[in-house]
């Protein structure tokens, strides 16, 4: 029994950390510059499709016509050459089998810029509008960058293979000195679990341990007070927005190999994300993470057999549970502070 | 009870005319075939029903589709056990997505602000993922609720006329199909409109404009604002189920998808895009939104040459290749660019566009009319 519980806590652990990776960007968002943004679940999937571009890119060829060689039905020889195999080398097959964690080179500038492009062009015209506004603004903007992601890379999920090293299972059962091939686990959510653990660690640190991170924190507490000390906080809050988007980017690149990015995967994301920044209370980034994980274990809990047996369809609809009764028993979800968001 | 003033009247009487004479004024717009049309009623009672409740009292309300979807289900139901007639179908839609909407908003009303909407959203994804799974006995999940030849209907078994061939719904033995089921829409578009102009205009309705502007002064006046909020609340889902039902009317197939967040996020779509707050302003981003998800739609590459013909060549192939991003399948981009550039520059919807020239072209008039008294000239496709 101890077993499968131990498993299905696994399996809820990359999911929870997806979610956890979103809510977190969401939350920066909305504790520094008080925005809803509903774009976030599309900064998700630009980033898983920064994976595609960048795989799109390395698998390049150029195809030249070999008029002297003949191919078996007799027509001339298309000699196909890989174009990073003339730029890298040997080295380009290690890049394109280890495309995706690679594609982070690229993520990190496009999102960042197209975070900082975001909020300087539209968004901070919005900080003194009223919420529902935000929602609307930037669901627009959402469905703007769907769309725009759909005429280019058309509308069907397109599979991102994983490293080769890196596929298969690990049997964790036998690495903690229980019985061998019990408890076996797919490396590349491992991998993803912990790339998040290392991102929301780094996040934390960086809001923590700085001085930028310092006043960002001052600045949310008290906007106008760090303001009037002479600090220039929009800047700083601006940069928050673009480093927001480089979490949400990343998470959907490292995603790619486990779910095949369409252009609807930010919004599928999205409306679970926006509940579990709700469950963890706005505002909170310690409670993002939190629901984030809680919710991600509690459906992977729910779609167990046993459970199903017990309650038919509960695996359908144990988050929106899980939300409604938190947000029904908790007012402010589990670590939201009051006043926030309640106008 | 504020007696109808005759500006009221007005309105009610051009609105009425507009609608009735749809079929003609929309011929040079190539929009007045009849299944359009429908759906321009249909929607527009779903966007006249969601503004009673976002437009009054501000609380936004992001799982609208589920009570337009569970009226579906109950019209199809009433269709398959009891009668083909419409009427005891629309009865009993409407009466259970009211008792579905009285659940779902005593519970969601506990909460305001992004709580409420995140409340009713999960209320709307749950009724959704469990339409498609657990509850298919009742919904036939995937395939969709549909009549089939031997279904009970022990009404109309009573009465010994168990129609032959395939079933369709009836309004008193007459076939609803075509402009008979657009006029049938029609009627209750504008029986929908007055109630909510009524609404608009009672002590009830200033109660609920009370709450928007200021729910914490309400309370401290000693006002209780739940019973009001949730009295909004079961009346906008009542109109949703309405919608529903004549949705199953024009075309008996209830699917699930009908109740997904994006079509909730469509009808939020259509108020705010009219202008939320308004009378007229909600149908009119309804059919601004069928309009051109019809029409744009269904432009292709083809369409679009002949129209850039007068380019010289060259330039007219590159016009026609980014023009076609917009229409067809990337239609949706057109709707995101616009509905961005609206709530950037005109928060008030396409009504308070409406205003703002008004006033522009006479400058003398009276001061700025309030919105339901605002003439309607409707012109869905500018």
């Amino acid at each position: 029994m101890f077993d499968v519980i131990f498993l299905q806590f696994l399996n809820g652990l990359d999911k929870g950390a997806a979610y956890a990776l979103i809510a977190l960007g969401l939350t920066l968002v909305f504790g520094t510059l008080g925005v809803v943004n509903f774009a976030h679940g599309a900064l998700f999937m630009l980033g898983a499709f920064c994976a595609v571009l960048f795989r799109q890119l390395l698998t390049m060829e150029t195809i030249t016509i070999d008029p002297t060689q003949l191919s078996p039905w007799g027509a001339p020889l298309e000699v196909r050459a890989p174009l990073v195999q003339a730029w890298f080398g040997d080295f380009g097959a290690v890049l394109v089998n280890y495309s995706v964690p690679a594609s982070i080179i690229i993520t990190i500038p496009i999102m960042l810029l197209v975070g900082i492009g975001l909020e300087r062009g539209i968004i901070k015209h919005f900080y003194k509008r009223p919420h529902a506004e935000q929602i609307l603004v930037t669901f627009g903007l959402a469905i703007v960058a769907q769309e725009l992601i759909k005429s280019f890379f058309g509308p069907n999920p397109i599979p991102q293979p994983m490293p080769s090293d890196l596929r298969g299972a690990a049997d964790i059962g036998a690495f903690l000195g229980m019985q061998a091939n019990v408890i076996t686990y797919p490396i590349w959510r491992l991998v993803y679990f912990l790339f998040s653990f290392i991102i929301i660690g780094g996040v934390f640190a960086f809001l923590q341990f700085t001085t930028f991170g310092m006043v960002v924190r001052a600045g949310m507490a008290d906007r106008e007070t760090v303001g009037l000390l002479g600090i220039n906080i929009d800047k700083r809050f601006t940069i928050m927005f673009g480093l927001a988007a480089v979490v949400a980017g990343l998470a959907g690149v490292m995603y790619t190999p486990l779910l095949p990015p369409n252009y609807h995967i930010g919004m599928d994301f999205l409306v679970l994300s926006f509940v579990v920044v709700v469950v963890g209370g706005m505002g909170s980034l310690p409670g993002a993470v939190a629901a984030g994980f809680l919710l991600g274990i509690l459906q992977s809990f729910a779609s167990m057999t046993q459970v199903k047996a017990l309650i038919p369809g509960i695996d359908q609809v144990i988050i929106y549970l899980v939300a409604v009764v938190i947000l029904l028993v908790l007012p402010r979800g589990l670590f939201g502070r009051r006043g926030v968001m309640e106008a | 009870m504020r007696t109808m003033t005759r500006n009221d009247l007005m309105l009610l009487l051009g609105f009425a005319a507009v609608v009735l004479a749809m079929p003609i004024w929309l011929q040079p717009f190539g929009a007045a075939y009849p299944d359009l049309l429908q759906r321009f009623m249909i929607f527009g009672i779903f966007a006249v029903g969601f503004n009673i409740l976002f437009g009054l009292t501000g609380y936004l309300s992001f799982g609208h589709a589920a009570f337009f979807g569970v009226g579906s289900y109950a019209a199809v139901w009433s269709f398959k056990l009891l009668s083909l007639d419409a009427i005891p179908a629309m009865i009993f839609a409407i009466v259970i997505s009211g008792v579905f909407a009285l659940i779902i908003g005593y519970l969601s009303l506990r909460r305001s602000g992004i709580y409420f909407s995140i409340l009713t959203l999960a209320f709307a994804q749950m009724s959704y993922n469990l339409a498609y799974s657990v509850l298919t006995p009742i919904t036939n999940g995937e395939t969709g609720l549909q009549l089939t030849i031997n279904d009970p209907r022990y009404l109309d078994r009573v009465f010994g006329d168990a129609m032959p061939g395939q079933p369709v719904p009836t309004l008193l033995g007459q076939s609803l199909g075509g402009f008979t089921g657009f006029y049938f829409c029609a009627a209750f578009l504008i029986l929908t409109f007055f109630i909510a102009q009524r609404i608009t205009g009672s002590p009830f309705g200033m109660m609920l404009k009370g709450i928007k502007s200021n729910q914490t002064r309400m309370n401290y006046t000693g006002v209780n604002t739940r019973p009001y909020t949730l009295a909004a609340f079961v009346i906008s889902g009542m109109y949703a189920g309405l919608a529903g039902a004549l949705m199953a009317v024009t075309d008996p197939l209830a699917g699930a998808e009908r109740m997904q967040w994006t079509a909730s996020g469509e009808v939020v779509l259509m108020t705010i895009l009219g202008g939320a707050g308004t009378l007229v302003g909600p149908v009119l981003g309804a059919w601004i939104i069928k309009y051109f998800e019809n029409i744009f739609s269904a432009l292709n590459d083809s369409i679009l040459a002949r129209f850039w013909s007068f380019l010289p060549d060259g330039l007219d192939h590159t016009a026609v290749v980014v023009s076609g991003k917009f229409v067809g399948e990337g239609w949706f981009l057109t709707l995101g660019l616009v509905f961005v550039l609206i709530v950037v520059f005109l928060p008030g919807g396409v009504m308070e566009g409406v205003r703002r020239i008004t006033t522009l072209v006479s400058p003398k008039s009276k001061p700025p009319a309030s919105p339901e008294s605002t003439s309607p000239q409707p012109q869905p496709a500018e």
